[in-house]
C-alpha cells in the first residue's frame, strides 16, 4: 500500500508518481506538510514528502542566485543566506502557525509551490518573481527542467511562473533555483497612531507615491494591535499605521525626515529604531495578530484603495478584524465564524470590489464545503483545467486541493 | 540564411482572395491589408534575414474585432501571427504566406491611469516608451526599458518578456503586468488578473507572458507604473580588461549595491558607440562598465563614491562620474544606440544568451575563438549585472559565405552559453532564430511539456506556429487528445 512516501531522489519520485497514474491512485504532494491546514481537505490514500530532498546545490553571493533540493527546510536556506549578508527580498510569510501546525517548519519549494509574499512584495515583488529554475516530476512520472540559474532567461516557457503558486498539483518540485538580494545595512520604520482605515491607506498609498522606496507599509485596526507580541505598540491600544525603510543608514535617515515632513498632517509620526523595526516586522512575517484565535481568516488580495471599501463591506455583514499590508491591497481578515465563514457574502464583496480571497483558516468541514481559493471566470477555469490534464492527466496530484473539480 | 520554414499550405493560399474578402467583411473599412506593396510592409521584423509575405494584414481597432478575426481563422484552420511593431530580433513576428499577420499597433488607447494604485491600463498597440510619457509628468515610469523603447509595442513585450537596461532592480515584463485580455485562438476573450497583485488560481498570466504570441492575442494590460527616484546618475569605470570588469561586478553586488543598471561594453563596441553618441567613452581600454545609480544627489555621491573604492583593487584605467544631464544623456544614448550604431558600419547578427556572471571572462575568450575561427568581428555588449551577453556578429549580407559562417558562429555562441551554466536568449526570446537550438538547452520531455502548454491554448497550433519549437517531435504533444477538448 502507498503510504507515507520520502522519496529521495527524481527517479525515485518518478517512479511512485508513474504508478500513481497508472493505478489512479491519488496521493498527497507536500513538503513538511506546514500548510496541510490550508486549502481543500484532502482524501488520499498517500502522501508523498519532499522532505528527504534536503541541502542547498549551489550559493554564488555575487551572482544573488542560490539552488536548493525541495524539501531543504526555509530555516536552513535563511541562514545561509543572512551569514553572507543576503536574503529572500520576498520575506514568505508563515503560514503554518495561523493554520494550527507548529512554527518553523516550512520548506522552500512549499514557498514557491503557494507563491506567499510578506510585505517587502511591494517592494520587491513575489515569490515568483523570484523563482528562475525548477526541476520538477510531473503526475505521468515524467522527470522535467525550466529556467535555470540565470535572472535573465526567455527560452521557452516560464513554467517556474506556471508553477508559482500551483499547490502541488501540476507536479513535484524537486529542485528550486531562485535569486536572493543583500539584506539592507540599516532598517526604520514611521508609525502613525489612531487613523481610521481609509485615511491610513491613503497615507500608505501616498507614501508608495513616494521617490523614497518604501518596502512596508502596513495599518493594523486596534482590535489586532491588541494582540502584537511587541510591548510597546501593543499597549498604546490604538490602530497602527506602518511605514518600512530600508538602505544605507543615512540614507535610512534622510529618507525618513522626508517622509516625516511628507506627512506631517496626518498627526505626531513616531519612529521604530532598528532593532524595533526588525521585531515589528519580523512578527508580521509570522502573522503574529491572527495567531491567537481560531476564528476564521480570509487572505484578500485587491486595489489598495479598494482594500479599507472591502474591510468596510465585510464588517457590515459580520465580526471582522482587519491588517492591511501591501499598502491596503493585501487584507487579512479575521472573521466571526459562522457555518461558511462568511464565505457568501466576502465572495460578493470581492465581486463588486474587485480582487480575490483565499479561505486561509477554517474548520477542515467548511473548507471542504465552501470555495477555498477564489472561483474563476469561466474561460479561465477551462484553460486551468486543461493545464492539470496537460501535467497531470489522470489527476493523482492534490487532486480538489485548489479546486473541487481539477 | 539556412532556418527551414513550413511549406505554406496551398489549399490557404489559393483561396487568399476568397480569404480575403471574407475578413474585410469582418472588420471596419481599412483594417484588412492584401495589396502586394501594403503587405510588403509586414514581410520581416528586426530579423531581416529572413522574409515571407504575409497572407493578408489586419490591423484591428478594438479588441472585439481581433475576436472575429480570430474566430473565422480558427474555423478555417488558418494560422496567424501576431504582431507589435515588429521589432523582433529573433524573427518572433516573421510571417507566412499562408498566415494572416494580426498587428495590434493600431490599438494604443491609454485607458486608465491610477497614481494612487500605482497602475496604467493601455491598448497593447502602446509603444513601451509612450507609458513612460503618458505617466512622466507625475513623475511616473514604466520599468521595463528595451534598447527598442521607442518603437516596440507592450504587446511585443509581453510576447517575448522583455527586458531592458534596468531590469537588475526593477525586473522584466512578466514582474510588471499585473493583468491581461487575451483573445483566444477560438476568439473567447478572458481576463487574467487584474488590478491587485498575484492572480489567483494558476500563474496562467506567468504562462501567457513570454509566450511568443502562441497562446493568444493580447489586446489590454495592466502594468505597475513606479515613482522615479530622485535622481540617477552613471559613472563610466575603463578597464584593462573583460575579466577586470567582471570582478568588479561581482565585487559591487558582493558589497550589497544593486545599481538600477551595470552596462558593459567591449572596445569594438566602445569605438563604434563613441562615434555615434560623442558620449566621452575612454577609447584606450579594453572594456566599460557603465553603473547607475539612484537616489538624492548627496545617496548618489556616497554611493558612487563606494562604488569608486570597490573597483580600485581591479586597477581602472578610467573613473569618471557624470557630471551633468546632457554628459547622462549622451552615455546612455551611446549605450541605447548601440545597435543601430553598429548597424551603420556592419551588417550583424545579434545574440542574446546569457550567463553566470562568474564565467564572463573566459566566456567572452571563447566567443572570441569562435568568431576567430569563422573569421569575423565581434562585438561585445550586455546587461553585465545579470549576465545577458549581446555578442554582435559582425558579416556582409551580401555574401552568402559569410552569412552562413555568421548563423553558425551565432549558434556556437549560444551553446557556449548554455554549457556555461546559462541560457539560449535572455531577452530576445527564441522566435524562429533560436528554434532548432532548444534542444540544445532542452531534452525530449521538458520540450513535450511545453508544447502541451502550447495545445492547452491553442488546440490546432494555429498560433505563430513555426516559431520556438523545433519542426520536428511536435505530433505527441499536437495530438493529445486530453488537451484539445
Amino acid at each position: 500500500m502507498l503510504t507515507n512516501m520520502r522519496p529521495v531522489d527524481e527517479r525515485e519520485f518518478s517512479r511512485i508518481l508513474a504508478e500513481a497514474t497508472a493505478t489512479a491512485t491519488p496521493v498527497e504532494i507536500m513538503g513538511s506538510g506546514s500548510k496541510r491546514n490550508v486549502g481543500r481537505p484532502l482524501q488520499t490514500a498517500a502522501n508523498v514528502s519532499t522532505r528527504a530532498l534536503r541541502g542547498i546545490s549551489l550559493y554564488e553571493p555575487s551572482e544573488m542566485v542560490m539552488s536548493a533540493r525541495a524539501g531543504t527546510p526555509l530555516s536552513q536556506i535563511e541562514d545561509a543566506l543572512a551569514e553572507r549578508g543576503q536574503m529572500l527580498a520576498f520575506e514568505p510569510v508563515e503560514l503554518g502557525p495561523v493554520a494550527g501546525s507548529e512554527p518553523g517548519q516550512a520548506t522552500i519549494a512549499g514557498v514557491f509551490a503557494t507563491n506567499i509574499s510578506g510585505s517587502r512584495r511591494i517592494s520587491v515583488g513575489a515569490a515568483r518573481d523570484h523563482f528562475i529554475g525548477v526541476k520538477g516530476v510531473n503526475g505521468r512520472g515524467e522527470i522535467f527542467k525550466s529556467g535555470g540559474r540565470v535572472m535573465k532567461n526567455v527560452t521557452g516557457y516560464d513554467l517556474c511562473r506556471g508553477l508559482s503558486g500551483s499547490w502541488g498539483t501540476l507536479a513535484v518540485m524537486t529542485e528550486v533555483t531562485f535569486k536572493v538580494l543583500p539584506m539592507p545595512e540599516d532598517t526604520g520604520t514611521l508609525l502613525l497612531l489612531g487613523l481610521p482605515d481609509e485615511i491610513a491607506i491613503e497615507v500608505l498609498c501616498g507614501a508608495m507615491g513616494t521617490p523614497f522606496e518604501v518596502s512596508g507599509a502596513v495599518h493594523l485596526q486596534p482590535s489586532l494591535v491588541a494582540r502584537l507580541w511587541h510591548d510597546g505598540l501593543r499597549q498604546q491600544g490604538q490602530a497602527v499605521t506602518a511605514l518600512r525603510i530600508e538602505n544605507f543608514s543615512k540614507s535610512v535617515a534622510y529618507r525618513g525626515a522626508r517622509l516625516k515632513d511628507h506627512f506631517k498632517a496626518y498627526g505626531e509620526i513616531h519612529e521604530l529604531d532598528r532593532e524595533n523595526s526588525l521585531a515589528f516586522w519580523g512578527e508580521l512575517r509570522q502573522l503574529s495578530v491572527l495567531q491567537a484565535s481560531d476564528a476564521p481568516v480570509w487572505r484578500i488580495s485587491t486595489s489598495p484603495t479598494a482594500g479599507p471599501k472591502v474591510v468596510a463591506a465585510i464588517t457590515a455583514y459580520m465580526d471582522c478584524r482587519a491588517f492591511y499590508d501591501w499598502s491596503g491591497g493585501l487584507v487579512w481578515a479575521e472573521v466571526l465564524s459562522t457555518t461558511d465563514a462568511g464565505a457568501a457574502d466576502i465572495r460578493r464583496v470581492i465581486a463588486t470590489h474587485g480582487g480575490h480571497a483565499t479561505l486561509i483558516r477554517a474548520e477542515p468541514e467548511v473548507r471542504a464545503a465552501v470555495e477555498v481559493f477564489q472561483p474563476l471566470e469561466a474561460g479561465v477555469e477551462r484553460i486551468s483545467r486543461k493545464l492539470k490534464a496537460a501535467f497531470d492527466p489522470a489527476g493523482v496530484l492534490n487532486p480538489g486541493r485548489m479546486y473541487p473539480n481539477f | 540564411m539556412s532556418l527551414a520554414l513550413p511549406e505554406p499550405e496551398r489549399a490557404i493560399v489559393s483561396r487568399r482572395d476568397a480569404i480575403v474578402e471574407d475578413l474585410r467583411r469582418l472588420v471596419g473599412p481599412g483594417t484588412i491589408i492584401a495589396d502586394e506593396d501594403g503587405r510588403r510592409a509586414y514581410e520581416t521584423d528586426a530579423l531581416t534575414a529572413y522574409r515571407r509575405m504575409p497572407l493578408a494584414v489586419a490591423l484591428p481597432s478594438s479588441t472585439e474585432e481581433v475576436s472575429r478575426l480570430l474566430r473565422y481563422c480558427h474555423q478555417r484552420g488558418i494560422k496567424v501571427v501576431a504582431r507589435g511593431a515588429g521589432t523582433s530580433l529573433s524573427g518572433g513576428a516573421l510571417p507566412a504566406e499562408d498566415a494572416l499577420v494580426i498587428a495590434v499597433s493600431r490599438m494604443n488607447r491609454v485607458l486608465e491611469v491610477d497614481y494612487m494604485n500605482r497602475i496604467a491600463r493601455l491598448e497593447v498597440g502602446i509603444t513601451n516608451l509612450g507609458i513612460s510619457e503618458t505617466v512622466k509628468a507625475q513623475n511616473f515610469f514604466y520599468a521595463p526599458d528595451p534598447s527598442s523603447q521607442l518603437a516596440c509595442t507592450l504587446a511585443g513585450n509581453i510576447g517575448m518578456n522583455s527586458g531592458g537596461a534596468h531590469c537588475l532592480k526593477y525586473g522584466v515584463t512578466t514582474n510588471n503586468v499585473l493583468g491581461l485580455k487575451m483573445v483566444l485562438m477560438d476568439g473567447e476573450v478572458v481576463e487574467i488578473g487584474g488590478s491587485h497583485l498575484d492572480s489567483p488560481g494558476y500563474d496562467l498570466m506567468g504562462l501567457i507572458v513570454g509566450s511568443e504570441g502562441q497562446f493568444g492575442i493580447v489586446t489590454e494590460a495592466t502594468v505597475r507604473i513606479l515613482r522615479a527616484a530622485e535622481g540617477a546618475r552613471p559613472m563610466l569605470l575603463g578597464f584593462d580588461s573583460s575579466e577586470a570588469a567582471g570582478q568588479c561586478v561581482s565585487a559591487i553586488i558582493g558589497a550589497g549595491i544593486i545599481p538600477v543598471a551595470i552596462e558593459f561594453m567591449d572596445k569594438p563596441a566602445i569605438h563604434v558607440c563613441e562615434a555615434f553618441a560623442k558620449a566621452g567613452y575612454p577609447m584606450e581600454v579594453e572594456a566599460l562598465l557603465i553603473v547607475e545609480v539612484e537616489g538624492s544627489q548627496d545617496e548618489i555621491a556616497e554611493l558612487l563614491a563606494i562604488i569608486t573604492e570597490l573597483a580600485r583593487p581591479f586597477k581602472p584605467k578610467e573613473m569618471r562620474v557624470s557630471q551633468s544631464a546632457e554628459q547622462s544623456a549622451a552615455i546612455w544614448k551611446g549605450r541605447k544606440s548601440a545597435f543601430g550604431a553598429i548597424g551603420r558600419i556592419s551588417d550583424y547578427y545579434c545574440m542574446d544568451g546569457t550567463i553566470p556572471l562568474g564565467k564572463l571572462a573566459e566566456v567572452l575568450t571563447s566567443i572570441s575563438h569562435i568568431c576567430d575561427r569563422h573569421g569575423l568581428r565581434v562585438a561585445n555588449i550586455f546587461h553585465a549585472g545579470d549576465g545577458n551577453l549581446h555578442p554582435l556578429v559582425l558579416y556582409d549580407a551580401n555574401d552568402p559565405a559569410q552569412s552562413e559562417r555568421a548563423e553558425q558562429a551565432g549558434a556556437e555562441i549560444l551553446e557556449l552559453c548554455v554549457a556555461a551554466g546559462g541560457c539560449l536568449t535572455g531577452e530576445h526570446g527564441v522566435g524562429i532564430e533560436k528554434r532548432d537550438l532548444m534542444r540544445v538547452q532542452f531534452n525530449e520531455t521538458d520540450l513535450l511539456l511545453q508544447m502541451r502548454i502550447k495545445t492547452v491554448f491553442d488546440p490546432k497550433w494555429l498560433l505563430n506556429p513555426a516559431k520556438v519549437f523545433p519542426l520536428d517531435g511536435r505530433e505527441a504533444a499536437q495530438q493529445d487528445s486530453a488537451l484539445a477538448a
